[in-house]
């Protein structure tokens, strides 16, 4: 059975990818998923504002108490190697690329417009196979419109794209108001992927504290069918190619997310929990799925169950909702 | 390193740059000022920088400088070439060491940046007093007196050592020299390969002990032979100062700077000379040249090679014509009929007549006089005034210069305003906080005018004895002309003054040369800085008619987003007014440094500075100075007006900066110092304040508790009245009463931990807390009313607390306040608690470190009195003795207490009507309310006692303080404890006496600037583990456990305060040793220390810092005697360990080596925890050894 597929111009033995998680934060754990057959490795973003929050909490930390007292000029070793920059990240993504084989998809959440096209060079030059966006923010400013909002991060992809030969995805958030027109858009600017989507911490209460405590449990198969709507309404709409992150633990719901447009299927929880083992556990079983029902491919299967093919596209659309709301009868 | 043919550079690195080229071992121990040659040789070594002969030197710390001697001296036995750098305590330590080297005739090189030996107190400052207590030894002693001579004589020491087989100590003057920039000219490897003698290497290696030539060192030798074999090795001694002098001709061949052992400046036929060591010598030899151009026949003579001291060389190098001779000695030796440096000359003098080699007509009169001690300011002024003294009829003997001496009168007037002319220099003068980076930015000034231009350049820099909001004095000098001036700058062309608040609190003006500019930084705008500034500056600026200058640079560093580091922008103003360089390039020369030092720091580090150098010269403006017009406010006395007479005669002064015109006449001759003072320093260095709402408090007292400046205290009082905001009294004592929480103003540091602990929100808003941090502008005067209004409360009643938990604990007053700690300081918080519940019946021995220094560094002192004059007595002996010092305490005040108690036994039949004899002895219960009792009857006995006209009466009317205990405790750090002290703290600890000591635990040396100790964990980056430390910390606790009869604690206030409250409780109530030991977060571990409780939690809920007891009374009661307090394992080790720099750096130098350490630290936190369950169930049987009881005698059992 041919599970092949291709996902930013990588062609793929499966679609199974590990996400970008701590599974690929050391070359020993690239060169294990990558010996349990996964795809492709997705590293954990790099975070400008978080290199360069930590360097100016350093600064402080360090520079803060030099040559203020008679008896020492420094309360801690000089230590030029200390390096605040991308350096480390992309250090081991050369590492991984060297030790691996399978294609190995950096990933960049940029703060500054010089950022994000400065560290895509940079991680373009280490040797990535491709690029992921991580647009990642929570919008709060009153004063910014969505439509800003969403201007921002067409032109960032744009400058991106047009910076780097390798393929560039975007791994999105749901939360945006015509969420195809504005993957168009994306597609437009250069995007070869969307990945979606991106899960946040979200913040709880500590009542007896008072504070919010921030936090990422691991993902439940619940959260795939957010994913599943989205990626059968932009696959056959937008050009590009999808790759779903999020609520994936078994067979099936890897065969529903490329049933509804997926071209890669992103792993980090079910990996997180059945080890990079699970790899090889789930193509055979979506191979035994497919042989079992007939198909000839997986090619074969994706996008079938999406919005342009789908046997009932309105079960996707809003109107779902208003005719649920219809036949709802206290009786 | 550099290897520029010139750079601008310290003396401790000129030496130490030669020092670690031409060695293969340097073992060391911090201690200031010289630590920073062991440090930089660490740094080299770390980043495998070769010596010359192409391998890269191993560098060692030691225990202590025992230690580090003991390390060389094996070295050296062992083939290699070995080197180490000291001062002072550590030099006097190594002394044993040096005779045992020089005797064994090893070539080896000490680099001593000569520093002030403790004797009635310690100082960290430069003179004599230490180098003097070696000249016995056999080494040979080589003096520089400037920066280029710190390098260039430390490379002929390695020379000369090696050529003659005599040890060398090389010194300079420490800090005036050690620590003094200036544009020199550098030794570069070829120089020293060049000047490295190979053949006496390869003699050197050919001695080594070996087996395979196998010799026997360091025998017994008796009465019969060792007197002919300690003379045998007179041939090397007497060789040497040629040995000196050949490495000084082949010096000079090689570079041109020609020295000599002796060198005579001045007129040839100078009939009055100045012989001196060190820096002076060039303050001397400019006096020298302004006199003789003045037509006087005046001369110096600079000792450099001070042992061996060729008698004969000396009076050769002398003018002919001499008849007066001052000798100058950087050091006192009470008792001896003049100083060493004075009786060498005197000697040399008599030797010469004897041997016909003198060249005088008439025996010179030699008069010997002191200066400079502790790094005493020695000038121009003082130099002329000992030529001119050396005219007087009848000179002197033994006199004084640089002080005014009003008790045995012999010290020597000099004009203050005697000044050298200055051509083609230029002056300035800086004022800045430590904090805010202006030293930092006047080193960089200096290199880059060093680099950029052809001129000499100088700096100097005087730091304050406080550890936050510290003051530091930039004293920059640059010319055409090359020159020294080892002395402080008294008429500057620019000064600048980095913080407005010094205008309140110094004389800024002080150095201003007329006509000079004047920078100030002031957060106000331009045209309302002159009605800010007062009075006093307003008429100063007129009268000198100063040009003045100002800018806003907070408000700049705040836009540019560089926080409180202005030195970049007041550098670039610097820059600007200076007109030294041209300002484009002047600006881009900053940027570039800026590049340079932060380019790896991080792109927005170099970005926000750029914005703050770019957006400066927008905001430089001159202010113009109105004829005349309303003054400004007074400058504010320094203390208050009702503050004691010592502090307003003494004390102010030295506040104010004019410490040294006190006379001796001020100063108690033992040392002795009044407590209590901090309390009149009012240092405002605060931004930002906590301010109280009683309205959402909820009576937990931890801000207090947390304080570790003691400056938010809790209150009950029966005073309820709207100045003074409070609320009920929510406890079942003092019923009925009012409780509030005050912060004091001024002496807060505004470093925001009491708001960070504090637990009370407002339920509707919980963002705002029961404190919150102000801005001190806004309240600053209510604040201070209230603070006055607390202070008049009447402290509560001891004996009245229902319990001495956290809470109950803070109602009782801190003796222990407003020291010059580091804001947040994760030490002080503990000897608050410590003052609080034992403090008025407290002895404390502190060893050197932080806590002596922030404990007892003047001007002021932090131990506090109660309203009974009762408080804390304090004394620092030294770094490495500290136990047994605060043993002898105990032996002492029991030795005392058992006088008392056989004088109250006799005395009893004239004394017990009323059973008192039987209530004073009887066992102490431990509370607040029998010690308020026993009080109560040792004041009864007083009373009786003045009855009784007798002896006994009378000496027990004076011990009978006695009756009521004493608590003592040994209060150190952990450089103390787990290193240099160990072995005395071991033996402490083996005995029954009742100490109790407390560890103040920072895993690093922190006074002296974070060097590993062996309490730093394993991975965290220190000096000396610059890539984390691969042995963890040893389990000082543990190890005492072993005893098995001392009751050992780990604590983390931060962590869970009332499990350290319960612990200072226990472990003084324990009749026998106790040992404490502290998590004490501290700056150099690299965050910000708001978030030490934080900080403090994670590491006991990883288990690296358990909380646990061990109280061998519960053996006693068929208990297991050690009980862990917390199990750990509930938050990653890792986790802990990436929230501070020091672990964080090693990770981002080496991921996969901060993972192995994450993952050792783990184990070793899991080992541990598992070893202290393990402890934790065993039951001891009753008949096991007992509990060690008082000896009120105190006899060591063991003697």
């Amino acid at each position: 059975m041919d599970l092949s597929t291709s996902y930013l111009g990588l062609a793929l033995p499966h679609p199974f990818v590990a996400g970008a998680s701590p599974l690929s934060d050391t070359v020993e754990r690239c060169q294990h998923l990558a010996a349990a057959g996964i795809a492709a490795i997705v590293l954990r973003s790099l975070f400008e504002e978080q290199i360069a929050q930590e360097a100016l909490a350093h600064h402080q930390a360090v520079f803060g108490h030099t040559e203020a007292h008679g008896e020492a000029r420094t309360y801690l070793p000089a230590a030029d190697d200390s390096v605040f920059g991308p350096d480390q990240y992309l250090a081991h993504l050369r590492a991984v690329k060297r030790a691996v084989p399978v294609p190995v998809i950096a990933s960049l959440n940029g703060h500054t417009e010089s950022g994000w096209i400065d560290y895509g060079k940079r991680i373009e030059d280490a040797g990535a196979d491709a690029l992921e966006l991580n647009l990642y923010s929570v919008a709060t400013d009153t004063g910014e419109s969505g439509a800003e909002v969403e201007d921002r991060a067409v032109m960032i992809v744009r400058q991106v794209a047009r910076s780097l030969r390798i393929p560039v995805a975007v791994k999105l958030s749901p939360f945006y108001t015509s969420l195809p027109h504005f993957a168009l858009r994306l597609r437009e600017a250069g995007a070869t992927g969307l990945v979606l989507f991106n899960r946040f911490f979200e913040p709880d209460l500590d009542l007896e504290a008072l504070e919010l405590h921030t936090h990422m449990d691991l993902s439940h198969r619940s959260e795939l069918l957010l994913r599943l709507r989205w990626l059968a309404l932009l696959s056959g709409q937008v050009d590009v190619e999808l790759a779903v992150s999020g609520g994936v633990h078994t067979a099936t719901d890897a065969i529903k997310a490329v049933m509804c447009g997926a071209h890669c299927v992103q792993l980090v929880s079910a990996l997180l929990k059945g080890g990079a083992e699970r790899t090889s556990t789930l193509c055979a079983e979506v191979r035994r799925w497919l042989q079992d029902h007939g198909y000839e491919s997986l090619r074969q299967m994706r996008g079938s169950m999406d919005h342009s093919r789908s046997p009932d596209p309105k079960a996707l659309e809003r109107a779902n909702y208003m005719r649920a709301l219809q036949t709802y009868r206290v009786d | 390193m550099v290897l520029s043919r010139s750079a601008t550079l310290d003396g401790n690195e000129a030496a130490a740059r030669v020092a670690y080229r031409l060695s293969e071992i340097a073992a060391i121990y911090p201690i200031t000022p010289s630590s920073t040659m062991g440090e930089l040789a660490d740094e080299w070594s770390a980043k495998g920088e070769p010596n010359v002969f192409g391998t890269v030197p191993t560098v060692v710390e030691m225990q202590s400088e025992g230690g580090a001697a003991g390390a060389v001296h094996g070295a050296l036995q062992a083939g290699s070439l070995a080197v180490t750098f000291t001062a002072s305590q550590g030099l006097l330590l190594m002394i044993p060491t040096l005779y045992k080297i020089a005797g064994e005739l090893l070539p080896f090189v000490m680099h001593v940046a000569a520093r002030t030996v403790a004797t009635h107190a310690l100082s960290i400052f430069g003179d004599h007093s230490d180098v003097m207590a070696c000249r016995q030894t056999g080494a040979a002693m080589l003096c520089a007196a400037n920066v280029q001579e710190a390098q260039d004589l430390a490379c002929i020491a390695h020379v000369a050592t090696l050529r003659s087989r005599v040890p060398f100590v090389h010194f300079f003057d420490g800090f005036r020299t050690s620590h003094e920039i200036a544009k020199i000219t550098l030794l570069d490897d070829d120089d020293l390969r060049a000047l490295a003698p190979l053949d006496a290497m390869r003699a050197h290696r050919e001695r080594a002990l070996t087996p395979d030539r196998p010799v026997l060192r360091g025998s017994a030798q008796n009465p019969d032979v060792f007197f002919q074999a300690r003379e045998a090795q007179n041939p090397f001694h007497d060789a040497c100062p040629d040995a000196v002098v050949a490495a000084m001709a082949a010096f000079a061949a090689r570079t041109g700077r020609r020295y000599e052992p002796f060198r005579y400046h001045g007129h040839a036929a100078a009939e009055r000379v100045v012989v001196v060591m060190g820096s002076a010598a060039e303050t001397v030899r400019e006096v020298v040249d302004h006199l003789v151009a003045q037509g006087e026949r005046v001369g110096l003579l600079q000792v450099r090679l001070y042992r061996p001291f060729r008698a004969d060389w000396f009076a050769d190098a002398l003018p002919p014509q001499v008849q007066r001779i001052a000798v100058l000695d950087r050091t006192k030796e009470p008792g001896a009929p003049a100083e060493p440096l004075c009786l060498d000359v005197l000697a040399a003098l008599r030797q010469a007549e004897q041997a016909g080699r003198a060249r005088w007509a008439a025996t010179p009169h030699v008069v010997g006089g002191r200066f400079g001690l502790s790094g005493k300011e020695f000038t121009p002024a003082m130099a002329a005034a000992v030529f001119h003294h050396l005219t007087a009829a009848r000179p002197r003997d033994a006199f004084t210069v640089g002080i005014t001496d009003d008790v045995t009168h012999r010290s020597l007037p000099f004009d203050a305003e005697f000044e050298l002319p200055r051509e083609g220099r230029s002056e300035a003068v800086f004022f800045g906080l430590g904090a805010d980076g202006t030293v930092g930015a006047n080193k960089n000034s200096i290199k880059i005018l060093g680099e950029a231009t052809d001129l000499h350049a100088q700096g100097f820099f005087v730091y304050d004895s406080k550890k936050s909001g510290a003051i530091t004095i930039s004293h920059l000098r640059f010319g055409a002309r090359h020159f020294e001036a080892p002395y402080l700058i008294r008429r500057a062309a620019f000064v600048a003054c980095h913080q407005f608040g010094f205008l309140d609190r110094y004389d800024v003006l002080e150095p201003a040369a007329p006509g000079a500019t004047l920078l100030l930084n002031a957060p106000f705008p331009a045209d309302a800085v002159w009605g800010e500034l007062p009075a006093e500056v307003q008429a100063r600026i007129r009268e000198l008619g100063l040009r003045v200058f100002t800018i806003d640079a907070d408000a700049v560093a705040r836009d540019a987003g560089v926080g409180g580091r202005i030195n970049t922008i007041m550098q670039v103003c610097f820059f600007a007014l200076a007109g030294v360089l041209p300002r484009d390039e002047a600006v881009q020369r900053i940027k570039d440094s800026i590049r340079k030092s932060y380019d790896k720091k991080g792109d927005e580090i170099v970005r926000r500075n750029f914005a703050a150098v770019d957006a400066t010269l927008a905001g430089l403006h001159e202010l113009r100075v109105p004829p005349d017009g309303a003054a400004g406010h007074r400058r504010p006395a320094t203390v208050a007006a009702v503050a004691p007479d010592f502090v307003q005669r003494v004390t102010a002064a030295m506040l104010a900066g004019k410490g040294d015109l006190l006379p001796c006449s001020a100063f108690p001759p033992d040392g002795t110092w009044p407590t209590d003072t901090a309390r009149w320093e009012k240092r405002a260095i605060a931004a930002a304040i906590p301010v109280w709402d009683p309205a959402v408090c909820i009576q937990c007292n931890k801000c207090a508790l947390f304080c570790p400046h003691a400056a938010i205290r809790a209150k009950v009082h029966e005073h309820d009245d709207d100045a003074l905001p409070s609320q009920p009294w929510r406890g079942k004592d003092f019923a009925g009463w009012r409780y509030t929480i005050q912060v004091a103003p001024d002496d807060c540091t505004g470093c925001g931990l009491c708001v960070q602990v504090c637990p009370a929100k407002d339920k509707a808003n919980p963002r705002h807390k029961a404190i919150e941090m102000t801005p001190v502008r806004d309240v600053r005067d209510r604040e201070r009313g209230r603070w006055d209004a607390f202070l008049a409360l009447p402290e509560a009643d001891r004996a009245a607390i229902a319990k001495l938990d956290v809470k109950g604990s803070q109602l009782l007053q801190p003796l222990f306040e407003f020291s010059g700690a580091c804001a947040g300081c994760g030490e002080t918080p503990y000897l608050k608690l410590l003052t609080q519940l034992f403090g008025d019946r407290l002895l404390i021995a502190n060893a050197t470190g932080c806590s002596s220094i922030y404990g007892g560094n003047l001007p002021t002192t932090p131990y506090a009195r109660d309203a009974a004059g009762r408080g804390p007595a304090w004394a620092n002996s030294l770094f490495e003795d500290n136990a047994e010092f605060g043993l002898g305490m105990r032996l002492s005040v029991d030795a005392l207490t058992a006088r008392a108690n056989k004088l109250l036994h006799g005395l009893a039949p004239l004394l017990d009507a009323d059973e008192l004899v039987g209530e004073l002895t009887a066992a102490h219960e431990r509370s607040e309310a029998w010690l308020a009792e026993q009080r109560r009857r040792v004041a009864v006995l007083r009373q009786r006692l003045r009855a009784l006209d007798l002896t006994e009466a009378r000496e027990l009317g004076a011990l009978a303080d006695y009756l009521v205990p004493k608590s003592v405790w040994l209060v150190g750090g952990d450089g103390w404890a787990f290193d240099i002290g160990y072995g005395g703290l071991d033996h402490v600890l083996s005995m029954p006496h009742d100490v109790n000591v407390l560890v103040l635990d920072t895993e690093v040396y922190s006074n002296t600037g974070g060097q590993a100790s062996k309490a730093t964990p394993l991975g965290a980056a220190a000096k000396f583990a610059s890539r984390g430390k691969a042995i963890d910390k040893k389990d000082l606790g543990l190890m005492a456990i072993q005893y098995g009869h001392v009751y050992v604690a780990s604590v983390a206030i931060g962590a869970q305060d009332a499990h350290t409250v319960r612990v200072l409780r226990e472990a003084e109530a324990y009749p026998g040793p106790s040992l404490v030991i502290a998590y004490s977060p501290c700056i150099a571990h690299g965050y910000d220390l708001v978030f030490g409780a934080d900080q403090q939690k994670r590491a006991v809920q990883s288990g690296v810092w358990p909380l646990f007891r061990y109280d061998p009374a519960h053996a006693d009661r068929d208990e297991p005697p050690l009980v862990v307090d917390t199990p750990g394992g509930s938050v990653p080790v890792a986790e802990y360990m990436r929230n501070e720099a020091r672990f964080r750096m090693v990770e981002r130098i080496d991921p996969a080596g901060f993972r192995r350490y994450a993952a050792g630290a783990q184990r070793a936190a899991t080992r541990r925890m598992a070893v202290y369950q393990h402890i934790a169930q065993l039951r001891f049987p009753t008949a096991a050894p007992p509990s060690p009881t008082p000896t009120p005698t105190g006899g060591d059992q063991e003697a």
